[in-house]
C-alpha cells in the first residue's frame, strides 16, 4: 500500500504538489476509524454474550427453584387422646398412629387397607415428628383436639405446584384418581395451602424432599470455612510478608515463588488426594469432618492468598518505607506499623476471594469422605458434615422430582453466600483502599 | 491509622460473631461426646458414636432412607453414608478393623473372592452378608414415541464395540457397522442408535454389561464356546461398549439422562428402575425379551435385567459402635424391606418372604460368610 502511494506520488510530482504526510494519514483515517469501531463492537458482543449466558443461567435457576421456598401443608384436626400418650416419656408415644387416626377421621369413607395406605401416603412421614414436637413443647395440648398444619408428601406438593399434571392418564402420574379426589376434598375444605418453607432453612439432609433442608450443609460449610480461614489467613500473610519484605533474593526463594504460582493452578482434586494420604491415612484424623475438609481447602486457598498479599505489599510505595527508615524505624517496625496496615485491604480482598472459591469446591472433599448423606446437623469441627456444593450435588442426583426445585433453591442460597462474600471484598477495598 | 483501627475492630467483630454462632451446640456436643468415650478400649483413636457406611451408589438411595428412619426413631445418631461405588466401598471396608474404617459397605453385586481375602488379610475376618432385595435396570425412551421392544441380542449387537460379521462368517469380528436399530433387527424402527448410559466406573454399567450384553453375546454359539476356551477374549467381546458416539456416557446423574430423553425422543437411556418409577409421565421402559419393566415383573424374575443388592457388615464392630444391631434390625424389618415397606416406595424390589426371613436371621445372629464358598 505504502509503496504504491509513493509511486503515485512520484509520478504526479511534475504537475501537482508532492503528497503530504497529512494526506496519507487522512486517507487512512476512515479505515482506522472503522477498525476501532469493529474492535469496540467485538468487545461489546463478548460482553453481551456473557451477560446473556449469565441471565440464562440465573433465570433457569430461579425459575426452577423459587417454588422450593414454598411447601404444601395440610390442616389436620388431631385428637390427642391422653391414653395414646406415654406419660413417663411423651416423646416415645406412637405419634404415627395418632396422625393416621386423625387422617382416618377426616376420610371415614376410606376403609380398604390398600386405599388407606394410599391415603396416608398423601401426608409426609414427618407429620408424626411435627406432632411430637408440638406435644413436647406444650404438654397441655394432651386431651384436646389440636388443629395442626402438617407437611404434605412431596408428590402432593409437586401436584399443588403444577409439576405433576392432573389431566394426564392415571398411570402416567404418581398420584392416582382416588388420591386426586381426596386432595380435592382438602381443597374444598380450605385445608391445604402453600406456606413459606421454613424446613428448608432449618433442617439437615433427608431422603424425603419435604423434610430436606440446607441448614446442615450451611453449618458444615461454616465450620469448614472457619478452619480454612483460621489457618490460611495467618499462614498466607506471614508467608507473603516474609517473601516480599525479608527474604533474600536467591535461587531458593525463586524456586519457592515458582512453586506457589504453580500450586495456584493445580486441579483441586489433587489437594483431596493429598488430604486423604496425609491427614486421614498418616495422621489418622477423622473422616468426613470439617476439620480435615478445612485443612484441605486451606492448602487450596493458600497460593491465592499469598499471591494476592504479595501484590498488595508490592503496591505500597517505597517512599513509605524510606520515610519510616528515615525516622529511625527498625525493619520490623516498618513492616508492622506502616507497610502491613496499608497492604491489609488488598490482602483481605485476596483472602475473601480465596475463601469464596473454597466455599464452592467439592472435588477435594470427595476424597476425604465429605460427599456423604448426613442427616444430623453438625455441632462441631469433628462431627461428620457435608458442605453446600456437596448438598447440591447429592440432591441433583436424587430420583424424587421435588429435589429438582430444591437443588436450584440450594444453588440460590450458595450464590447468595458467594455474592455477599464478594460484596464484602468490594466494600472493604472501597472503604480502606488508599491511592497514591 | 484510624482506619486501621476500624479495620481491626471489624475483623475482630467478624471472627467474634462467627464463633458465637458456632459455640452454642458445641458445648452440648462436648457433653454428649464425653458420655460416649468410655468404650473405645485399647484403640487410642477418637471414639465414633455414629455408624459409618460406604459403598454402592445403587444401594445408597435405600440405605439412606433406612438410616434416616433409624436416626429419627431411635436415640442413636443418624449413620453417615458415602456413595463410593461397590468396588470403592469394599476397598475402604477391607482396610481393617477400628473406628477409622467403615462398619458397613453397600454393594450392587456380591463380594468377590479377592475382596473377601483382602478383608481377612487385614484382620476383618468376620463379615456378614445381607441381601436386601433387587434392582431393575431399565432402558427407557421418551413417552412421545413408541416403546422399544428389544432382545438382549439386539442390545449386544447395537452396543458392542466389535460384533460378529453380519455375513455370518464364524469367528470373525468387525467393528460395529450398525447405524440404526433397523440395521440390527429389521423389526425395530429406523431410528439412529443413540443410547445414554452410565460411565464404566458405575455399578449400573457393570451390571448392564453383564446381564444384557454378555447374555446377548452368548446367542452366538461360537462366542459362547469361547467362554470356556478363552475367557479374556470372551470378556473383551461381550463387555466392550462401542466408542463411536452411539453410546453416550452421560455421567452418573440419572436425572440428567431423564431430562435428555425427554428432549430427544430418538434416544434410549439406561438407569435404575427407581428413576423410571419416579418419571412415568415422561419416559417409558423398553420391553426386554418381551417383558415390560414393572414392579411385579422384576420381583418375580420375569424381567431379566435385574440384580440383587447387598450390604456387608463388619462383625468386629458390632457392640463397639453404638446402634449397629439396631440398624440391622431396622433394615431387615418388614416395615422397611417388606412387600409394603417404605423401601418399596423408593423403588426397591423386595425379596420373596422366605428369603427375607433367611436374611433377617442372618442379621440377627450375625452369621458370617466364608471366602472359600464365593
Amino acid at each position: 500500500m505504502n509503496k504504491s502511494n509513493k509511486q503515485a506520488g512520484a509520478g504526479s510530482s511534475g504537475t501537482s504538489r508532492r503528497e503530504r504526510t497529512i494526506d496519507i494519514v487522512n486517507k487512512r483515517l476512515e479505515k482506522r476509524y472503522r477498525k476501532e469501531k469493529r474492535f469496540r463492537l467485538y468487545g461489546m458482543l463478548s460482553i453481551i454474550a456473557s451477560v446473556l449466558f449469565l441471565a440464562f443461567l440465573l433465570t433457569s435457576i430461579v425459575s426452577n427453584g423459587y417454588s422450593a421456598f414454598w411447601q404444601t401443608y395440610i390442616k389436620l384436626d388431631v385428637q390427642l387422646d391422653p391414653d395414646m400418650i406415654d406419660k413417663e416419656d411423651p416423646g416415645r408415644s406412637n405419634y404415627q398412629g395418632i396422625i393416621k387416626q386423625a387422617i382416618g377421621a377426616y376420610y371415614p369413607e376410606v376403609k380398604d387397607r390398600k386405599e388407606r395406605r394410599e391415603l396416608y401416603s398423601l401426608f409426609s412421614s414427618g407429620a408424626a415428628f411435627q406432632l411430637r414436637d408440638e406435644v413436647l413443647k406444650n404438654p397441655a395440648v394432651v386431651g384436646t383436639t389440636l388443629s395442626l398444619w402438617v407437611l404434605a408428601d412431596d408428590d402432593v406438593d409437586m401436584l399443588m405446584k403444577g409439576h405433576i399434571k392432573r389431566n394426564v392418564p392415571e398411570n402416567e402420574r404418581r398420584l392416582n384418581d382416588k388420591q386426586l379426589q381426596w386432595i380435592a376434598k382438602l381443597e374444598a375444605g380450605k385445608r391445604i395451602e402453600e406456606r413459606f418453607n421454613t424446613t428448608f432453612f432449618t433442617a439437615g439432609d433427608s431422603r424425603e424432599p419435604e423434610l430436606a433442608g440446607i441448614w446442615g450443609a450451611v453449618k458444615g460449610s461454616f465450620y469448614t470455612m472457619l478452619v480454612t480461614l483460621a489457618l490460611s489467613f495467618p499462614i498466607g500473610i506471614a508467608a507473603a510478608v516474609y517473601l516480599e519484605e525479608f527474604a533474600p533474593k536467591n535461587l531458593a526463594t525463586d524456586f519457592i515463588e515458582v512453586n506457589i504460582n504453580n500450586l495456584a493452578a493445580v486441579p483441586s482434586i489433587v489437594f483431596g488426594l493429598l488430604g486423604l494420604a496425609v491427614f486421614l491415612n498418616f495422621f489418622g484424623m477423622p473422616r468426613s469432618t470439617p476439620l480435615v475438609g478445612g485443612i484441605v481447602l486451606m492448602l487450596m486457598t493458600l497460593p491465592t492468598i499469598i499471591i494476592a498479599s504479595r501484590a498488595a505489599l508490592k503496591a505500597v510505595p517505597p517512599s513509605i518505607r524510606e520515610a519510616a527508615f528515615g525516622v529511625g524505624s527498625s525493619k520490623l517496625q516498618v513492616v508492622t506499623s506502616h507497610v502491613l496496615p496499608l497492604a491489609l485491604p488488598g490482602m483481605l480482598t485476596g483472602t475473601i476471594i480465596g475463601m469464596a472459591q473454597a466455599l464452592g469446591e467439592t472435588a477435594p472433599l470427595l476424597m476425604i469422605g465429605m460427599v456423604a448423606f448426613i442427616v444430623d446437623i453438625p455441632g462441631g469441627f469433628t462431627d461428620p458434615a457435608a458442605v453446600m456444593p456437596v448438598q447440591i450435588y447429592l440432591w441433583a442426583d436424587s430420583p424424587e422430582r421435588a429435589f429438582v426445585e430444591r437443588t436450584s433453591a440450594a444453588i440460590m442460597v450458595l450464590l447468595a453466600f458467594l455474592i455477599s462474600m464478594n460484596a464484602l471484598a468490594v466494600v472493604m477495598r472501597k472503604r480502606f483502599e488508599r491511592r497514591w | 491509622m484510624k482506619k486501621t483501627v476500624t479495620l481491626a475492630a471489624l475483623l475482630l467483630l467478624l471472627t467474634g460473631s462467627l464463633s458465637v454462632i458456632g459455640c452454642g451446640p458445641k458445648a452440648d456436643q462436648a457433653a454428649k461426646d464425653g458420655q460416649q468415650t468410655g468404650q473405645t478400649g485399647e484403640e487410642a483413636q477418637v471414639a465414633r458414636d455414629y455408624i459409618s457406611i460406604v459403598g454402592s451408589s445403587t444401594v445408597y438411595p435405600f440405605a439412606t432412607v433406612v438410616a434416616e428412619q433409624f436416626g429419627k426413631t431411635t436415640d442413636f445418631k443418624t449413620p453417615k453414608i458415602e456413595s463410593t461405588g461397590s468396588g470403592g466401598g469394599f476397598k475402604l471396608f477391607s482396610a481393617g478393623v477400628g473406628v477409622e474404617h467403615p462398619d458397613i459397605t453397600n454393594a450392587s453385586r456380591r463380594i468377590k473372592k479377592s475382596e473377601c481375602e483382602k478383608c481377612a488379610e487385614n484382620g476383618v475376618t468376620e463379615v456378614v452378608e445381607i441381601k436386601i432385595g433387587y434392582d431393575g435396570i431399565v432402558m427407557a425412551n421418551s413417552k412421545s414415541v413408541e416403546p422399544f421392544n428389544l432382545s438382549r441380542k439386539d442390545i449386544f449387537l447395537a452396543l458392542a464395540k466389535d460384533v460378529p460379521n453380519p455375513s455370518g462368517a464364524e469367528g470373525e469380528l468387525v467393528p460395529n457397522p450398525y447405524k440404526t436399530w433397523k440395521d440390527v433387527n429389521p423389526e425395530l424402527p429406523e431410528t439412529k442408535i443413540e443410547v445414554l448410559g452410565p460411565p464404566p466406573t458405575s455399578g449400573t454399567r457393570d451390571a448392564f454389561v453383564e446381564l444384557a450384553m454378555e447374555t446377548g453375546a452368548k446367542e452366538f454359539a461360537w462366542i459362547k464356546a469361547l467362554k470356556k476356551e478363552d475367557k479374556d477374549k470372551f470378556k473383551q467381546i461381550s463387555h466392550t461398549v462401542r466408542e463411536d458416539g452411539a453410546y453416550i456416557e452421560a455421567g452418573e446423574n440419572d436425572n440428567l439422562i431423564v431430562q435428555k430423553l425427554d428432549a430427544n425422543p430418538n434416544a434410549l437411556g439406561i438407569f435404575g428402575f427407581s428413576f423410571l418409577d419416579q418419571n412415568t409421565d415422561k419416559i417409558q421402559g423398553a420391553f426386554i425379551d418381551g417383558v415390560k419393566p414393572t414392579f411385579s415383573a422384576i420381583s418375580d424374575g420375569s424381567y431379566v435385567l435385574s440384580r440383587p443388592l447387598f450390604f456387608y457388615v463388619k462383625e468386629a464392630h458390632v457392640g463397639k459402635i453404638p446402634g449397629m444391631r439396631e440398624y440391622l434390625a431396622e433394615f431387615t424389618s418388614e416395615k422397611a424391606w417388606g412387600d409394603e415397606g417404605y423401601l418399596t416406595e423408593k423403588g426397591l424390589i423386595p425379596m420373596p418372604k422366605e428369603e427375607r426371613e433367611k436374611y433377617a436371621t442372618v442379621a440377627e445372629e450375625l452369621i458370617s460368610i466364608s471366602c472359600d464358598k464365593l
